[in-house]
């Protein structure tokens, strides 16, 4: 049998062999989560709509100096013009408002500002949204073109390494527009 | 039991046996029951009798439901009770039943929750037949629009799992309406939609009969009321915690809103501090030009109210499971606001 004093050792060697083992590989998963998500965030075409378009010299490009700010607070989108079938969607130059059957949508703000991005948010408000397509998992719906029935198949750890990265980003202040409803259901006064 | 009113529901009812989900959440859970009658409400053979032990209740601070009548049951497994430690989050045991059944001139559906074994919740709907003989499992992703004649605009929506799990998942026990304030005593005479009789069921006859165990004394001698500066602001603020703190409070998910409509009895200061965020406390939602949730003496510029009041999907609250304003609570909920400008700073 041990005595107390030989099991205490034992606990004391253990004990600092995962201390010692602990931070390195924490930090690493910590930087292969960030990268991931960076990577994923690319791949996924999330620059496409979050970040504004410019004109370019080379035709429009994602102005990367807005990153994921989603639609700019100051461009104030007019009445979009009813496209003659079969078009059906109308973007702004941008590439950030969308007018279709849902109504008129804008990007939102993805960076971690705190009143207007997602810098209060949780990985659970970041998961819970895409997987049900619900503003934070539980309010309004989200509006297309986002592809959330596609989104909402990543992992659960493919989504906290995108929000790993999103959290990293520049801030950037833009308070996204609320959505607009269809034409016809506003003049219904719905 | 009355004669259901769902017409034109047999392609529903074929859809729900043959797609009839497993939404069993926990692992080695058996699958839900095809059938209403299977989940232990009803007497053998019977779509009425209630199984003897069977408690039917009523919360003080109902839900809205597009005005659908309902009727409440809870079961707890034999010799077992809830630990009301906390008081707020009361502790279930594992195999507990609830069920809720909405009806419209006669029952649509009933909703059916059970904690499974390993202390998960699961969510289940069962959806009437014509002739209120059966009711049936409703898919998993819920079933928009079924003809029903009595409800609103003709048509009634059978939430998804999803949508249960929303509203559900977003306080810190899934119960929402079996609680310590909407079982008090003391009830509210002012409460919108109130049952007016509690079918017996309250903090004291639960303690009584043992199914209520360590629930803090104080909460028996004196009954839990929201404290609130007038009969008008307690029904309000009563409403809201019923009808929206399940998703706004400060402790759930939502909490990065800081904003916080949920009573909290163990909390003294809870209706102080419901109210600290609201009144004249801007958000970030902006309608019709206003960010202000709660701007007193003024309920057209108070994006609650006004939200409250919208049906347009991008903006109503709640978001689910209502597609029409329930006016008798805006009406309250006007004249709170209207008062808050002659209350004392």
């Amino acid at each position: 049998m041990y005595s107390l004093k030989m099991f205490v050792r034992i606990a004391l060697v253990v004990a600092a062999s995962f201390a010692r083992a602990g931070d390195p590989p924490a930090a690493a998963a910590a930087t292969e989560a960030l990268a991931r998500g960076k990577y994923l965030v690319t791949v996924a075409g999330c620059n496409d709509c979050h970040t504004p378009w410019k004109l370019t010299p080379e035709g429009p490009k994602p102005d990367m100096d807005r990153m994921l700010s989603g639609h700019p607070e100051a461009l104030v989108m007019p009445a979009a013009p009813a496209p003659e079938q079969p078009w059906q969607m109308t973007a702004a130059a941008t590439n950030t408002a969308f007018s279709g059957p849902w109504g008129v949508s804008f990007t939102a703000n993805l960076t971690p500002d705190r009143e207007t991005g997602l810098g209060k948010w949780t990985v659970r408000n970041f998961t819970e949204t895409i997987r049900t397509g619900r503003h934070l998992g539980r309010g309004r719906e989200i509006l297309p073109p986002m592809p959330i029935p596609m989104y909402k198949n990543f992992t659960d750890e493919d989504l906290a390494a995108i929000f790993t990265y999103l959290q990293s980003i520049p801030v950037v202040k833009n308070r996204v527009p609320e959505p607009r409803q269809p034409a016809a259901l506003a003049t219904a006064g719905r | 039991m009355p004669r259901a009113v769902l017409h034109g529901s047999l392609p529903l009812l074929l859809l729900a046996v043959v797609c009839a989900p497993v939404i069993a959440r926990a692992s080695g859970e058996a699958a839900l029951p095809e059938h209403l009658r299977d989940t232990g409400l009803y007497a053998d053979g019977s779509m009425s009798q209630l199984q003897p032990d069977v408690l039917s209740f009523s919360p003080q601070y109902p839900l809205w439901s597009d005005g659908a009548t309902k009727r409440r049951w809870i079961k707890l497994p034999a010799g077992t009770s809830i630990d009301a430690s906390r008081p707020d989050a009361w502790d279930f045991p594992r195999g507990t039943k609830l069920w809720k059944e909405f009806s419209h001139g006669g029952p649509v559906e009933t909703r059916f929750i059970e904690r499974a074994m390993d202390g998960s919740w699961r969510y289940a709907s069962y959806v009437w037949s014509a002739d209120g003989q059966d009711a049936v499992l409703a898919p998993a992703a819920g079933v928009r629009g079924l003809p029903v004649p009595s409800a609103p605009d003709g048509r009634y929506s059978i939430p998804a799992q999803d949508d249960c799990r929303a509203c559900h998942e977003g306080a810190p026990v899934p119960v929402l309406g079996f609680s310590a304030l909407q079982l008090s005593p003391e009830r509210d005479g002012q409460a919108p939609h109130a049952d007016g009789a509690h079918a017996g069921t309250d903090l004291r006859t639960l303690a009584a009969r043992g199914l209520l165990v360590h629930l803090p004394k104080d909460l028996l001698a004196s009954p839990p009321r929201i404290a609130a500066a007038n009969p008008t602001e307690r029904a309000a603020l009563g409403y809201l915690h019923a009808n929206c703190g399940h998703c706004h409070n400060d402790d759930g998910p939502l909490a990065v809103l800081e904003m916080s409509l949920a009573q909290r009895v163990g909390a003294k200061e809870s209706a102080g501090s419901v109210l600290r965020s609201l009144v004249a406390v801007s958000g970030q939602f902006r309608m019709s030009g206003n960010t202000t949730r709660v701007a007193p003496g003024e309920p057209d510029a108070s994006v609650l109210a006004l939200r409250m009041r919208s049906r347009d999907p991008l903006q109503q609250m709640p978001p689910l499971g209502t597609s029409a304003v329930d006016l008798e609570a805006m009406a309250l909920i006007s004249r709170w606001i209207e008062s808050l400008s002659l209350q004392p700073k």
